[in-house]
């Protein structure tokens, strides 16, 4: 039973994962995009973990596929729904995507560590959302905060980024800023 | 045969729950009309059947004999799915929602939830947070401006509002010692956690409303500005769906609290049956949001998001330092 349900989410995964390279609507990519981290969820569920499964479905799903969505309806698709991801004679793409696909296969199959991960004696933890906050909270405390640190970093530097690059709709935000301010200061 | 008994329970109650969820916007309806009604002073709906009960019966008719209508420029394949895409959440949020506590039928021990998973409340707010999807869509595939406004608006609400509003139930969490929704109601078996977590309760209150769009924060159908929002372009059937998830979320909300904030089904008073108490505070929470949307205006959309990110999510934060301050 368990391997059918495998079968049928990873066939589902692979055929919405390959979707989103071939679609030629960026909508339609993001929504198979959607539908793949779905999947994957479902395999956590399979693989015996619920909360890992529920934080797939809230990051993935929840915040970054509709922060995605946003900005793809913020753009003018027309122009773009016609691009082919993979254009035609982009034979150096496609050299390069073998070469990384080959590694990662080569890597896969040298680690120990997913070797311990597939042995048939596996036990799955009951306790396992004490352990992984144990593991994230008290032993890797150190890297865990960095981590968020430098995530925030990125974001600020996100934010600063796309300001030096527009600056007269800067100027524009600010005088629209500053009226909002003022229409605030009557609603006072 | 064996399988056969073991798998029977969950479909029955499967069966149950998405019958009574399907024919639930019938009452709903009905009620909404009546207390619009009689806070503006007339009687409502009154014509079909006695004080208008079949109203909502005719409006269903009505609806579906309506044309079935798709713009010439829509994305037609999205514009057909987007209304399922937006009903499947609010039911599978369901599956995690316990009724009560285990009972006994004909000598097998029944649990009147379908799931009793141990990220039960993760496993709500995360699925609440896809119902998102079919707005999205709808705005986006019916290719016509009021609709992309409202479902802009509805995205940039629901991300602002998702914070707050998991962060007011991390109060809870901690009180219970648990995300399971049984150990999180049994929790509250001596004093209701809206005492311990009045603020929390304030904030996961005015989050649900912003959640389940409802005035005043109904900013995405902003029926004076946009026409109708992200349905504008639907008619008939398709439009009755979005309908449907929309009273089935407002009952998910209420659900919510009342498990979260108000005991679940402790504290009925004698001869009344734990269930039906649970039912009766949910009916009261629902009728406290069909009252707010007929007494409040409607917020202006940069008072939604001041509101949102400036008041309720350090309302939140300094939830739950306090009660980690307690708790210590």
């Amino acid at each position: 039973m368990e391997q059918q349900f495998f079968i049928l989410l990873s066939l589902v995964t692979i055929a919405t994962g390959s979707l989103v390279v071939v679609a030629r609507n960026p909508i339609h990519s993001a929504l198979s995009l959607v539908a793949c981290f779905v999947q994957i969820s479902a395999l956590f569920v399979l693989l015996g973990s619920p909360f890992l499964a529920v934080i797939q479905i809230f990051v993935y799903v929840g915040a970054i596929m509709v922060l995605f969505l946003f900005v793809i309806m913020m753009l003018d698709i027309r122009k773009e729904a016609h691009a082919r991801f993979i254009k035609k004679g982009a034979i150096p793409t496609i050299i390069v995507l073998i070469a990384l696909a080959s590694e990662l296969l080569f890597l896969l199959s040298q680690s120990s560590r997913l070797q311990m991960a597939m042995a048939p004696d596996r036990v799955v933890d009951p306790e396992q959302i004490r352990q992984l906050s144990l593991t994230l909270f008290k032993d890797f405390l150190l890297p865990f905060e960095v981590a968020s640190v430098i995530l925030l970093v990125a974001l600020v530097g996100a934010v600063v980024l796309a300001r030096n690059e527009h600056n007269n709709n800067n100027n524009n935000n600010n005088s629209s800023k500053a009226n909002q301010a003022t229409t605030l200061e009557v609603d006072k | 045969m064996e399988y056969l008994y073991a798998i029977l329970p969950m479909l029955v109650k499967i069966a149950v729950i998405v019958v009574v969820l399907l024919l639930l916007p019938l009452p709903l309806t009905w009620l909404e009309r009546k207390i619009a009604g009689h806070i503006q002073q007339r009687p409502g709906p009154m014509r079909v059947g006695w004080h208008g009960l079949l109203q909502p019966i005719a409006d269903g008719i009505k609806l579906l004999t309506k044309e079935d209508h798709i713009p010439t420029e829509a994305d037609r394949w999205l514009f057909k799915i987007a209304p399922v895409v937006a009903l499947v959440p609010p039911f599978v949020v369901f599956v995690a929602i316990p009724l009560g506590e285990p009972i006994e039928v004909f000598g097998t021990v029944v649990t009147l939830s379908l799931s009793n998973m141990n990220v039960g409340l993760l496993f709500i707010l995360a699925i609440s947070g896809i119902g998102i999807f079919g707005i999205i869509l709808a705005g986006w595939a019916s290719n016509s401006k009021y609709a992309v406004l409202g479902s802009l608006r509805a995205i940039a609400q629901m991300i602002s509002y998702e914070i707050p509003m998991g962060f007011s139930v991390i109060g809870v969490v901690m009180l219970a010692n648990s995300m399971n929704m049984m150990e999180i109601v049994s929790a509250q078996k001596e004093l209701w956690n809206v005492v311990y977590q009045p603020i929390g309760f304030f904030v996961f209150f005015v989050a649900g409303l912003a959640e389940a769009q409802r005035i005043p924060f109904d900013l995405p159908e902003a029926e004076g500005d946009l026409g109708a929002g992200y349905h504008t372009e639907y008619s008939g059937i398709r439009f009755s769906l979005f309908m449907l998830s929309e009273y089935i979320v407002v009952v998910i909300m209420a659900f919510l609290n009342v498990l979260l904030f108000f005991g679940g089904w402790h504290g009925a008073p004698p001869l009344v049956p734990e269930i039906v108490w649970l039912l009766l505070k949910v009916g009261f929470f629902i009728w406290v949001f069909m009252w707010f949307r007929f007494t409040f205006p409607r917020y202006r959309f940069d008072q939604l998001m001041a509101i949102g990110w400036k008041v309720l999510l350090p309302l939140a934060i300094i939830n739950i330092l306090v009660s980690g301050l307690f708790m210590l």
